[in-house]
């Protein structure tokens, strides 16, 4: 994917912009105002006119940090996002499954690797980034915050969380950040194939003797609501929405892509043989949607706040597996440093902190 | 015995021990590689089960005492040090024998063809690992050391004859497999500033009673766990 920067797109598109930034540049010393004046001109322009940005252009402060706020939350939400899932590869219940819920999570970690390369595009390391999220000071996705308490649950997960993921993500391959972008075109294939084997999951259950018809059934009463509340708080209640939307980060609003996940699960669900738990979703001729029950939004507020079932125990994990590798990290660091010859050690010093620390 | 099951049982023991992994590794690059490793393996006792009988049935429904691993991969993860002591004592013998296998010619060369590449990784993978964590820290060094000494008395039985593993059939010779794999393991070790252990090598009953289905205690809690769902509801399908 060729990369247009927006300095060389505004070259072509606004003749202005593009002679007001670099005169506004030549006297960046004494106008600073002037000059990021114009070099937002030439990012509004790049954005207006859907062309990506990328790591070396200019771009807002606000800008920069609502993408690295944002990609790190994405980033840990893969990497938590694992426990729920591996707390069954030595349960499932045979082989076939177990292989691809093993592959599954091991994509997860991958799709994490990706979200943090992408993210210190901008700045910042995994390091920090892991740093703030062990600190419980940058969040990862409510959703894994329930806990997975039957096989069936992997099946949910796959068909809701997965399904209501990709929803979201599926837009944000268009984001206006190169790197984002991208990262999500490649995870948005991988998560769309485990979407599809967590219905099939839950479809031979469905299928299966009773014991397992209604050990689905209760999967998804547990994990329905749960994903609705994935989309984020209701349009009038996002404080990013706007702002993010402006920038075409975010190119829908949270309650128009819950809308068009009830819209898809609706008869996917039917199609499964197990029912939705919400006695008010109906089809609206009027709007061509479904209608569909009120969120707990208290429930959502509570896990928020780290009150959720799983909360203390995903983010005790997480740390807990990071300080006992620590001496494993320092080993792959001390040992680099031994038998790295002094030119490479010259050459690219950060390269080796980044990739044993 | 067959040879199968017992080559079958050896990836699918290791593969469940390396997948309890999964959400615990050190680091993200290792969440990925572990549970790589994990996937192969699964991958090769599927072919290898299905050679026998359902892999199903043989992974679900058989008891501890039927299973013909080797004590070596039932043994528990440890930290990671002694997880990558389990992994270069297994995966060096494992890619020698699969090499052996793969050009000898007999009923285990097409799929040990394939497998050998997988197993080709694990073994630098476990290899380039001894050599951090022994040349790394000093407390990685005493770890590692500490867990190739642990596992030491379960490397014997890699080398007692396996039925339908001969020299004759399939070109495996346990005592020329033993001496090139002392040899690969005692170079890998010494690059890495550690010491090859010097005790007995006879696992816990005699050397190679895991072939007979005489297994470790950590083993049977191991199985409760993999088999329990399977079990739980019997004729059902996944």
């Amino acid at each position: 994917m060729a990369a247009v920067t927006a300095d060389q797109k505004t070259q072509s598109t606004s003749g202005t912009a593009k002679a007001a930034g670099q005169a506004a540049g030549t006297a960046a010393g004494t106008a600073p105002d002037a000059a990021d004046a114009a070099r937002l001109a030439v990012f509004d322009a790049a954005v207006a006119a859907d062309d990506r940005i990328e790591p070396r252009d200019w771009m807002p402060e606000a800008y920069r940090a609502t993408l690295v706020r944002q990609m790190a939350q994405h980033a840990h939400s893969e990497i938590i996002g694992m426990q729920p899932e591996a707390n069954w590869i030595t349960r499932a219940p045979s082989l076939r499954r177990k292989a691809i819920l093993m592959a599954k999570v091991q994509d997860e970690a991958g799709h994490g690797l990706y979200l943090y390369s992408a993210a210190e595009t901008l700045g910042t390391s995994r390091e920090e980034l892991l740093d703030k999220l062990h600190a419980g000071r940058q969040r990862y996705s409510s959703i894994f915050n329930y806990p997975t308490l039957t096989w069936a649950d992997v099946g949910a997960i796959g068909w809701l969380v997965d399904g209501a993921a990709i929803t979201n993500q599926v837009p944000l391959c268009r984001c206006s950040y190169g790197p984002y972008a991208r990262a999500m075109v490649r995870i948005c294939k991988e998560e769309s194939f485990h979407q599809r084997q967590g219905y099939e999951l839950l479809l031979a259950l469905s299928r299966g003797t009773e014991a397992q018809h209604a050990m689905a059934q209760d999967a998804v009463d547990r994990w329905w609501w749960p994903s609705l509340m994935m989309f984020g708080p209701p349009d009038d209640a996002s404080s990013h929405s706007e702002q993010s939307m402006a920038w075409k980060i975010k190119r829908h609003s949270n309650d128009e892509l819950r809308q068009r996940f009830v819209d898809i699960c609706v008869p996917q669900a039917q199609a499964l043989g197990l029912t939705l738990p919400d006695p008010d979703i109906r089809w609206n001729e009027e709007r061509g949607q479904h209608d569909f029950g009120a969120i707990d939004w208290t429930e959502f507020h509570e896990v928020l706040k780290g009150n959720g079932p799983c909360n203390e125990q995903r983010i005790t994990q997480r740390r807990r597996a990071h300080e006992e590798g620590a001496w494993v990290r320092d080993a792959a660091a001390a040992y680099a440093a031994k038998h790295t010859t002094p030119s490479t050690r010259t050459g690219q010093p950060a390269q080796h902190v980044e990739e044993t620390a | 015995m067959s040879a199968a099951l017992a080559l079958g049982d050896d990836a699918l023991v290791l593969s469940h021990r390396l997948g309890e992994w999964a959400g615990h590794a050190p680091v993200l690059e290792e969440e990925v590689a572990l549970a790589n490793i994990a996937l192969d393996l699964l991958g090769q006792a599927r072919v290898l089960l299905s050679l026998v009988g359902d892999e199903d049935e043989l992974a679900y429904l058989r008891e501890e005492r039927a299973f013909r691993n080797l004590q070596l991969v039932e043994q528990p993860n440890g930290d990671f040090a002694h997880t990558i002591a389990r992994q270069l004592y297994f995966s060096v013998y494992q890619h020698l024998l699969y090499e052996r296998l793969a050009a000898g010619g007999g009923e285990f060369a097409d799929l040990a063809a394939k497998a050998v590449k997988e197993v080709a990784y694990h073994r630098d993978h476990a290899e380039q690992w001894t050599l951090r964590l022994g040349d790394g820290t000093a407390e990685s060094h005493e770890r590692m050391q500490a867990g190739l000494e642990a596992l030491w008395r379960f490397t014997g039985e890699m080398f007692q004859p396996v039925e339908g593993l001969d020299a004759t059939v399939s070109g495996a010779d346990p005592e020329e497999l033993e001496s090139a794999w002392l040899s690969a393991v005692t170079s890998t070790v010494e690059r890495a500033t550690l010491t090859l252990p010097t005790g007995p090598r006879t696992g816990a009953w005699a050397a190679g009673a895991g072939r007979q289905g005489l297994h470790t205690e950590p083993f049977g809690r191991m199985l409760a766990e993999m088999q329990h769902l399977h079990r739980s509801h019997p004729g059902a399908s996944w």
